[in-house]
């Protein structure tokens, strides 16, 4: 495409194939403690 | 219903399809044709994008900016993405939404309140020096075992369980620390379980053996200082006023060193007294840190610190100014990681995850010192929220059933926010603070949120 730049290869419909198994991080976990960042965790069966 | 989210920022034109979580960087050519086909219609398809009506639409429209090739050339690339389901994508999410409302959840974390005292006096403290409205308290070892006991019954097939020693100050009750380490350890041998253990610390007693144990045992440190000397010291005294970044700097530095510069946050607080905090991420990175995280304070509205509304552009500018501070420091080779920027969007996390949020009520759980569970650390202290105890288990279920409740589609003013998928909703405590309920969002940390998402966004398209 001459006009668009995609930077993403899979789309979050890919992800419900995948997901649920509850594997993953609790974000609060991390570093936040005091807001909700969700998108930044990494999926477990990714890793 | 489909969502596109289009932005400029840094030169990039940014195209974000929120239902399909594709992000796409256009000329201004295809930024125009898009904003135009979406507004003509929102439910466009691959084959309502090819109808003639469409075209002439489109040519009508910006025929004085384009020409006819240049128009037929981008309609072309946008009906392509639409029908690699990658822009006007659909919401497929909405019909999950009663699944995860009615899923089984299990516990997998808890946040351990090993210590609800402290050596430090921060002033925005919502734990009010580590009290949390209540009385000081250190967790015995036999509580600590029965939380641990509680996490493994309650977590079914889940093998990873997390445990943060949070507090208060965590170190303070340090023999305790490492005493539920040891049995965690051996507890999850026999239960085929895998602990990861964090721990959330001020530094204050920080010293060789501690960082050795630390190094050993836990997946993740979380280390508070707020930044700059001037900007730490005037927010995070000890009780008898004097400052504490001289003593706990070089602690944090030999720490993160140790660690080889992973697995741990240097974390602060911002306030609308420092909203030039990307000095402050800046003062971090200098001083050598690679991991580090800033937050916005999160205070009532008559807190002098707290952050306004009327702080909410220069805190944009700032964040736009972070990014780009960022980007060049990357392409020195001197780049540094920034918690609230960080986004993967091939890898990140799966549908089920960005719809349900953060898991407190339901996946995640606080145990206070003498064994009381609440939603999340920050829910403790509220008796309304207290859900059962270490002993009996969840004696009100119905809490944990309004938390799990609780996701982007049952909150009215995430319908149509682009950002949703990436916060899950936000922190339901600030939304139970500043609306009585967890079912609304902090308009506040909302705008913030949202700004953050975009400039992660943006350092992507810059360093492809």
């Amino acid at each position: 495409m001459k006009h668009v730049k995609t930077l993403n290869t899979q789309t979050l419909n890919h992800t419900v194939k995948r997901g649920g198994c509850g594997e993953c991080q609790t974000s609060c976990q991390s570093a936040c403690k005091t807001s909700c960042t969700v998108g930044n965790q990494t999926c477990e069966q990714k890793k | 219903m489909t969502l596109i989210h289009q932005y400029k920022s840094n030169g990039y034109n940014i195209v974000l399809d929120v239902y399909s979580g594709s992000v796409h960087v256009v000329d201004d050519l295809c930024y125009d044709v898009i904003a135009v086909l979406e507004e003509q219609n929102q439910a466009h398809t691959k084959e309502t994008l090819g109808m003639p009506d469409t075209k002439e639409c489109l040519m009508e429209r910006l025929k004085d900016t384009y020409s006819k090739e240049e128009l037929l050339e981008a309609l072309s690339d946008v009906t392509e993405l639409a029908g690699e389901g990658r822009l006007f994508t659909r919401d497929a999410f909405a019909d999950m939404a009663d699944a995860v409302k009615e899923r089984k959840t299990v516990v997998k974390a808890l946040c351990l309140h090993i210590a609800h005292d402290c050596n430090l006096a921060c002033r925005y403290c919502f734990a009010e020096e580590g009290e949390y409205h209540g009385r000081r308290a250190l967790m015995s070892f036999e509580v600590g075992k029965k939380a641990l006991d509680f996490l493994i019954q309650n977590s079914g097939n889940r093998r990873n369980l997390e445990v943060d020693f949070f507090g208060g100050e965590p170190l303070m009750n340090w023999q305790v620390v490492k005493d539920l380490t040891a049995y965690g350890r051996e507890q999850e041998k026999i239960y085929n379980k895998h602990f990861r253990f964090t721990l959330t610390t001020n530094g204050v007693l920080l010293n060789d053996e501690v960082q050795e144990f630390l190094n050993r045992e836990m997946d993740n440190v979380v280390l508070s200082l707020d930044g700059r000397k001037e900007v730490n010291d005037r927010m995070r005294p000890f009780r008898n006023g004097t400052g504490s970044y001289d003593l706990i700097v070089p602690k944090f530095q030999k720490l993160a060193k140790s660690r080889n510069q992973e697995k741990y946050y240097i974390r602060g607080t911002f306030t609308r007294d420092n909203l030039d905090f990307g000095e402050d991420i800046l003062h971090f990175a200098d001083l050598g840190f690679k991991q580090m995280s800033i937050e916005p304070v999160v205070g009532e509205e008559s807190d002098p610190y707290a952050i306004r509304e009327e702080d909410l552009p220069a805190i944009m500018k700032e964040y736009d100014r972070l990014a780009q501070i960022m980007i060049d420091r990357e392409k020195d080779g001197k780049g540094f990681n920034f918690f609230h920027f960080m986004i993967d969007l091939d890898g990140g996390p799966c549908a089920a995850k960005r719809l349900s949020g953060c898991g407190s009520g339901t996946e995640y759980l606080a145990v206070t010192p003498w064994g009381d569970l609440y939603p999340c650390h920050q829910f403790v202290g509220r008796e309304e929220f207290l859900m059962g105890n270490v002993e009996e288990g969840i004696v009100k279920p119905e809490i944990a059933d309004e938390f799990r409740g609780c996701s982007v589609y049952s909150k009215e003013k995430c319908r149509n926010c682009f950002a949703k998928f990436y916060c899950s909703g936000g922190c339901m405590a600030n939304s139970y603070n500043f609306h009585g309920t967890i079912h609304d969002a902090y308009e506040i940390g909302c705008r913030m949120q949202r700004k953050r998402v975009e400039c992660a966004i943006m350092i992507k398209a810059a360093l492809s």
